[in-house]
């Protein structure tokens, strides 16, 4: 596949391998966040963190959107996905989230109707095919997947499907970052910068991160040589003692971001006063709801949900592995009570979690060699 | 690292170990789709329900067929149900599924088929004309596979109680005495194998549903896989260790529950892994890994290392195999995983997917 085949060039990949460790300080030990899921699941897939010397450690961000979707809103997704009659509609990986009372899959198994979608068009499509059923769409994600239910919402409205609806659960990437950054524990050295957000918001969104708290990031693609790179990018800022955002996805992320999905999106959505995320709790502005425009397609309003927040389960250290402060294995759960098949915490449910990838990997990452 | 970290690490890797090399419970409060899909929840139902239930030596084995010996005769019997929607797929349809699945669950376990049964279980409302495609279908598959359909049965239900049509058979075949296979034959060294390209079947019923809205020229790699048997033991006999078919849960699965049954480790290689453009396309545009997509007419062979040059020449020459690679090889640690060593490089866990595989979104 061209445009791809290079960026997965195992060559390629060595002499950045070699490069990286060249650039480490001997003795010193990195600590760099991957904001986003799909470079966790890049970093899994390639076996990247296999390359790298043992004194760089990859800490999975809040970046994957299903991990962070909060039991509390699984419950109410659930909740409408019994209405009799009704068709609920969600992407594939939503499927197994856990909410209080097992997943959608589960719901799905006692008679709920439940449709695996891969788009949010595809969701407006089935609501045009049962014009006699209530049709909601379970819309996750960040700045990345936000447009496309935005536009889908637009067209809704356009072409009047009166039995469609949108349950948002949209997030935006600065807040938890924010978040991270302001907790006192904190031991990261940079940043990886999520790369298909920033096709959206660009790089600008990032630069607080260096201005206020004095670490890099690199913007990144999803290849395995993108993320190679932006890990020696990072390096290089620390040992250089430069502290800045910068683009390694120039082929794709423009520094102002795509200025239409903005557009649409400030259109369709407004930010929530505050928005829970699981393992990190209440963050103030970081979820998005229908706007008063749009509030005819807010599932949100048309059905009765019970709305209940349920706490993480207290055993949950998800806080603390999402910030660094501890490893998935000192958490207390980690491995008897919370396993991937039955998970507790947002850092074991989705394959690439840190925990979940730590379960799978453990023993084989300790076993590299330390410079 | 401090000494009470270290400990606090390897008490829970031990812990993980346990758990992983204990049978798998049946603990879930009802059927879902993920026990279907041949991956971890399969297992559970098999290993933590069915199991132990009926157990017996013949059942124990897990293996895709049950050995029987009657009068002196050795035989081997399996059964599969087939109820793949829609019932026609590009390049197959359910009725020569039904026939080369039978036939290849006697194949790999070193038998040669001889016969079918076959039960029709057809929803009210299908059409003669589709009933009729069918039929053909598998009388033509049947021949192509050598055995003859000996019984049968037909039961019709209401509208909406079964999809267009169900199709269940029971397979009997004779084992080979060239064959020596086991499950927990497994030795380190030994090689893997792989009879051709893979993700064809499970990617093309995917497309099929029309679900993804993407156009690929994508078709199901169904076979029967006798011949391809038969040329093995030719060419390896008792050298040849185990063999499987990579259906539900992919090349992933086989390799996981090989790993499992021998106690030993299996090292893969992607670069041993041939995959069809197209197929590599839609599963990169879906985020599923092509070693967990379902085949069905695919070999994992695992043959002693003396004989692993003859057997991946004799499998080469056999017609449809030309793409055979060499995929892996056993190794002692960690018992009971299987890594992938990355085309880029890297080395990670190849697992079991929990239930079917489920497009990612980010």
């Amino acid at each position: 596949m061209k445009f791809v085949d290079e960026f997965r060039d195992a060559e390629l990949g060595r002499v950045l391998a070699g490069e990286i460790l060249a650039a480490v300080e001997p003795g010193r030990h990195y600590k760099v966040m991957e904001v986003c899921g799909g470079h966790t699941h890049s970093i899994y897939k390639y076996g990247i963190d296999d390359l790298l010397p043992a004194n760089v450690e990859l800490v999975h961000g809040p970046g994957c959107p299903v991990c962070v979707i909060p039991m509390g809103r699984v419950d109410d997704a659930i909740a409408m996905a019994r209405r009799p009659g009704l068709i609920f509609t969600c992407f594939g990986d939503m499927m197994r989230v856990p909410g209080s009372d097992g997943t959608l899959l589960d719901a799905k198994a006692q008679g709920a109707d439940i449709r695996m979608v891969y788009s949010p068009l595809d969701a407006l499509r089935i609501a045009k095919r049962h014009p006699d059923r209530e049709v909601v769409f379970f819309a996750i994600g960040f700045e990345t997947t936000a447009p496309s239910t935005a536009l889908t919402l637009r067209r809704a409205r356009a072409e009047g499907v009166a039995n469609f609806s949108c349950f948002c659960n949209h997030v935006t990437i600065v807040p938890p970052l924010r978040a991270l950054l302001d907790s006192p524990d904190l031991r990261l050295d940079g940043f990886i910068g999520p790369g298909h957000v920033s096709t959206v918001v660009g790089a600008r969104p990032f630069e607080f991160i260096p201005a206020a708290y004095a670490k890099p990031v690199v913007v990144s693609g999803f290849e395995p040589v993108d993320i190679l790179q932006s890990v020696l990018m990072i390096l290089r800022q620390l040992s250089e003692g430069r502290c800045e955002v910068e683009n390694q996805y120039r082929r794709v992320v423009p520094y102002e971001g795509n200025l239409r999905a903005l557009e649409v999106m400030a259109e369709v959505f407004e930010l929530r006063p505050h928005f829970e995320w699981r393992g990190l709790g209440f963050i103030s502005h970081s979820g998005l709801k229908l706007s008063e425009a749009y509030a005819d397609l807010d599932a949100e309003r048309r059905f009765a949900v019970p709305g209940v927040r349920v706490a993480d389960p207290k055993a949950c250290q998800c806080g603390e592995v999402l910030k660094g402060v501890i490893k998935p294995f000192e958490c207390k759960v980690f491995g008897t009570a919370c396993t991937p098949e039955r998970p507790i915490g947002t850092c074991m449910v989705s394959s690439e979690g840190a925990c979940a990838a730590y379960y799978n990997f453990g023993r084989f990452a300790r076993e590299r060699e330390v410079v | 690292m401090t000494d009470a970290t270290a400990a606090r690490e390897a008490k829970v890797l031990g812990i993980i170990e346990t758990a992983r090399s204990k049978r798998a419970r049946f603990r879930d409060e009802r059927i879902t789709m993920a026990h279907g899909a041949g991956g971890k929840a399969t297992a559970s139902l098999i290993e933590g329900l069915l199991v132990p239930s009926f157990a017996n030596e013949a059942l124990d084995a897990l293996g895709d067929a049950g050995a029987v010996a009657a009068d002196g005769a050795q035989l081997a019997l399996t059964t599969d149900s087939f109820v793949v929607r829609p019932i026609r797929f590009p390049g197959g349809s359910i009725g020569e599924l039904a026939v080369n699945g039978t036939v290849n669950d006697l194949a790999v376990a070193g038998a040669r088929p001889v016969a079918l049964t076959l039960s029709l279980i057809l929803e009210e409302g299908l059409a003669a004309e589709d009933l009729r495609h069918e039929v053909d279908a598998i009388a033509r598959a049947a021949r192509a596979a050598g055995v003859s359909v000996v019984a049968g049965d037909t039961k019709v239900v209401e509208r909406g109680h079964a999809d267009a049509m169900y199709v269940c058979t029971t397979g009997l075949g004779v084992r080979d005495r060239r064959a020596r296979l086991s499950p927990a034959a497994l030795r380190p060294r030994d090689r893997i194998l792989l009879s051709g390209t893979i993700g064809e079947h499970g990617t093309a019923i995917m497309l099929a549903r029309g679900e993804f809205e993407l156009d690929a020229a994508v078709v199901s790699d169904t076979r029967p896989l006798w011949d391809v048997v038969d040329a093995l033991l030719a060419a390896a006999g008792p050298s040849l260790r185990c063999l499987r078919d990579a259906t539900r849960g992919g090349v992933a699965s086989v390799l996981n529950e090989l790993a499992r049954a021998s106690g030993v480790a299996i090292l893969a290689r992607e670069s041993g892994v041939a995959v069809d453009p197209a197929v590599a396309g839609a599963a990169e545009l879906l985020g599923i890994d092509p070693l967990h997509i379902a085949n069905e007419g695919k070999l994992v062979v695992v043959v002693a290392p003396e004989a692993a040059d003859a057997a991946l020449a004799a499998l080469r020459a056999v017609p449809g195999c030309e793409r055979a690679t060499e995929l892996g090889e056993i190794r002692t640690e960690p018992p009971g995983m299987v890594l992938l060593e990355t085309a880029f490089g890297g080395r990670r866990v190849l697992d079991q997917l929990v239930g079917d595989p489920l497009p990612r979104i980010c």
